[in-house]
């Protein structure tokens, strides 16, 4: 087996837990709410139509908007009970993934609950009422049996959306399948992202045959393919949660990472010097860029790496460049006063936009500086990222010197750099910490105005721990620690398409 | 006997501009046999209906052995009314044998004892005890409506209200059960109110026929002083073609 199979292999135990618990726990608070929800509107029209209209609403609503929307909506919620009765919950991660998902799961069990008690033959119900039901008794012991397999066949439809669903948790801090598509697809893992779309159907496919054991049942009033089906459900589930009675042991300290290799190898790294302090540490990976820093900030994850420029434009709502040190100085003040969170220090290399070109193009044009390409740019093609043509640092660069391409062209990172090296494009916009920069021999030109923001690598502890002396000193060696040309090729390590290490591996090539 | 089983006092009911029923005025005495005839949209089913509570009067006054149904629980006058459906109503997902018990079931019956009521209901309406066990789906037609029979007397009603019980059943089975029933009306003593729009069947099997029209009561009688005493041209023509077809029939077949 190939060593990232192994990987996979190793995660699985963990991550499945983590998928069943959630879809499990989804379906059965989706089942809770939308079954009582389905007999009222059955009972009524005039509720049958906004509540079924609301419903697919939700539905409509794109699986990851609504698992983003929980986030802050929770967190404002946090805020107010703290205020109220002095204790507050964490908004990230279970939480607003089960609230998403449960709301996921309540159509397709409400829409067909309705249609199948609606659906009971007039005659029978009639003659429930003849002889002395009471609409209880009518309900459970008539309405709801004959009602079960239309029922049955919602709450397949909804186990296998929510299963499929609960892939998209991972940005929001929970654990689960999309894991590992949401890490493969930042490291270029592509048997990651394979392994995590398959195991996810697979779980998929087993629980819609088990549930449809019991809707087989149900119809043809067998009632041991029933037992049989529930059997099979609650065994298969207990076996993919029982490893979480090891994982799911409340750790100390949680270290956070946001969606790309370097994030992963940092969090590695930090969190490999705290569990040799002794302490339980778990990880939230896969931290949408805005959601980050405000879980530090609410002490929902403990440590994480940011980038100095990144937090003086989006924390701190800047646009000026006062340069390196002086944007550092401020950014540990303000981010203090704000927040009070602790700006330990930088790492010691920048993560920042920087334009590259092949070694020998750049000698042949005698371009060395931004200032050297606004003069050759009107016969040159930029490559960049996709989003780097909206962000304010293009907008910077362009009022700083004036580039005017002779065209523009946007690109995934991978094919970016196969891009340049093609000659498809002149220069590109890389990431100064990329391994492909060092690894194609390109150079980078400088930028004599300063008119990119300094990107340094810090540091960032959270409010609850910035007092904690142990866990403060664990990793203030690693600042200043990091130069560059390690980071590179620690990134390149994990990125380049043959021999991967893995984010842990690459994060050992670090320690100070 | 002379004691009123069922009395119905003005009872009116009317769905939209729709009047179903128009001031019934009609009292059964404990043991009679009555027959409720009239065309579709008489009123005949909504008249059985508001007796035991399926359908509730807009105006009127209903009584049941002395009660005003009114005061009672819908599904507690239920129990104790035996009810038979056009459609059997038989529940599809039970067994014969629980949809026998239901009502006992409802009851709170002990187990035994529902078991040994079923076996001895099965033998009443003379079907063979080994279909307890099958679904509805699995009999004919005339079991089924012989089932839901079963299931109306389960509780030892005295009173049972059927809605053209023997409507959708062949000539043949129609007969038997309908002589079967009557035997078994005299047997256990009830009370019996039927719904058809058969006038032959009201006149072979029930003691009184009420004919109802535009949700009035027209006539009121025995079948034979109906005949004699009418003056509307309606009931003599609804009491005449039954008359007049058993005589054409003797004609054709020679007998």
């Amino acid at each position: 087996m190939s060593p990232q199979l192994q990987a996979a292999f190793a995660l699985l135990p963990e991550y499945l837990g983590w998928h069943v618990l959630l879809s499990v726990s989804a379906l059965a608070l989706g089942l809770a709410i939308s079954l009582p929800l389905a007999v009222a509107a059955s009972r009524s029209a005039r509720l049958r139509w906004p509540v079924l209209a609301l419903a697919s609403l939700i539905q409509t609503i794109p699986s990851l908007a609504l698992l983003a929307l929980f986030y802050p909506l929770l967190l404002a919620l946090s805020v107010l009970s703290v205020s109220l009765v002095g204790r507050g919950f964490s908004a990230l991660g279970f939480l607003p993934s089960l609230l998403a998902l449960t709301l996921y799961s309540i159509l397709p069990i409400l829409r067909n609950g309705v249609t199948g008690i609606t659906g009971v033959d007039p005659a029978i119900s009639e003659a429930a009422d003849g002889v002395g039901m009471t609409a209880r008794e009518k309900l459970f012991q008539v309405e709801l049996p004959l009602a079960a397999p239309v029922i049955m066949a919602g709450i397949r439809t909804a186990a296998v959306w929510t299963i499929g669903a609960a892939t998209l948790s991972t940005p929001v801090g929970q654990t689960s399948l999309g894991n590992y598509i949401f890490s493969g697809l930042q490291t270029e893992n592509w048997v990651f992202v394979l392994f995590g779309c398959a195991a996810s159907a697979i779980l998929a496919m087993a629980a819609d045959q088990l549930l449809g054991l019991i809707e087989t049942g149900a119809r043809m009033r067998r009632r041991r393919l029933v037992i049989v089906g529930l059997v099979g459900i609650v065994l298969g589930a207990c076996a993919a949660m029982a490893p979480l009675v090891q994982f799911g042991k409340p750790s100390t300290y949680v270290v956070g990472a946001k969606n790309f290799s370097e994030q992963y190898i940092l969090a590695e790294l930090i969190a490999d010097r705290l569990e040799r302090t002794g302490a339980a540490v778990s990880r939230k990976e896969d931290l949408g860029s805005a959601v980050a820093y405000r879980a530090l900030a609410a002490g929902e994850i403990d440590v994480y790496v940011d980038y100095s420029g990144t937090l003086w434009t989006g924390v701190l709502g800047r646009t000026d460049n006062p340069g390196r040190k002086a944007v550092l100085g401020q950014l540990s003040t303000g981010l203090k006063r704000r927040d009070g969170v602790l700006v330990l220090g930088s790492l010691g290399f920048e993560n920042t936009y920087a334009f590259a070109m092949r070694a020998d193009r750049a000698t042949a044009l005698g371009v060395a500086s931004l200032t050297d390409l606004a003069r050759e740019a009107p016969r040159l093609t930029l490559g960049t990222d996709i989003e780097f043509l909206s962000r304010p640092e293009w907008k910077a660069v362009d009022a700083a010197y004036g580039l005017k391409f002779r065209n523009k062209r946007s690109f995934q990172p991978t094919f970016m750099y196969r891009a340049l090296s093609g000659g498809d494009a002149d220069v590109i916009s890389a990431f100064s910490s990329d391994g492909r920069i060092a690894a194609d021999k390109l150079v980078i030109l400088s930028d004599p105005k300063g008119a990119i923001p300094p990107y340094d690598a810090v540091i960032l502890i959270s409010p609850k721990r910035a007092g904690d002396k142990r866990f403060v000193d664990a990793l203030r060696p690693l600042i200043g620690a990091i130069p560059v040309g390690a980071m590179q090729a620690a990134n390149y390590s994990v990125d380049r398409d043959m021999d991967k290490a893995t984010p842990a591996q690459a994060a050992r090539t670090l320690e100070p | 006997m002379s004691a009123a089983a069922i009395e119905l006092i003005g009872v009116s009911r009317r769905y939209g501009t729709v009047i179903a029923l128009d001031g019934i005025k009609l009292a059964v005495r404990q043991g009679e046999f009555v027959a409720l005839v009239g065309g579709s949209g008489s009123g005949k089913t909504t008249l059985l209906k508001t007796i035991n509570g399926l359908i509730r009067p807009d105006a009127g006054r209903i009584t049941v052995a002395g009660e005003d149904v009114a005061g009672v629980a819908p599904h507690l006058l239920r129990r104790r009314i035996g009810y038979v459906f056009q459609e059997t109503g038989l529940f599809p997902h039970l067994t014969v044998a629980e949809n026998i018990a239901i009502t006992p079931r409802l009851l709170g019956w002990d187990i035994e004892r529902m078991a040994r009521r079923v076996i001895e209901l099965l033998s009443l309406v003379a079907l063979p005890a080994d279909v307890s066990g099958r679904t509805p789906s699995e009999l004919s037609g005339g079991q089924r409506q012989r089932v839901g029979l079963a299931r109306a007397l389960a509780a030892e009603p005295t009173l049972m209200l059927m809605d053209e019980p023997f409507g959708a059943l062949d000539p043949l089975t129609r007969d038997s059960l309908g002589i079967d029933y009557r035997t078994l009306h005299d047997r256990l003593g009830l009370t019996t109110i039927m719904v058809t729009h058969d006038i032959a069947e009201a006149v072979l099997l029930a003691d009184r026929v009420v004919v109802l029209a535009a949700g009035r009561i027209l006539a009121d009688g025995t079948p034979a002083h109906l005949l004699a005493t009418t003056s509307d041209p309606t009931v003599r023509a609804l009491l005449e073609a039954p008359k007049r077809q058993a005589e054409r029939l003797r004609e054709r077949l020679g007998a």
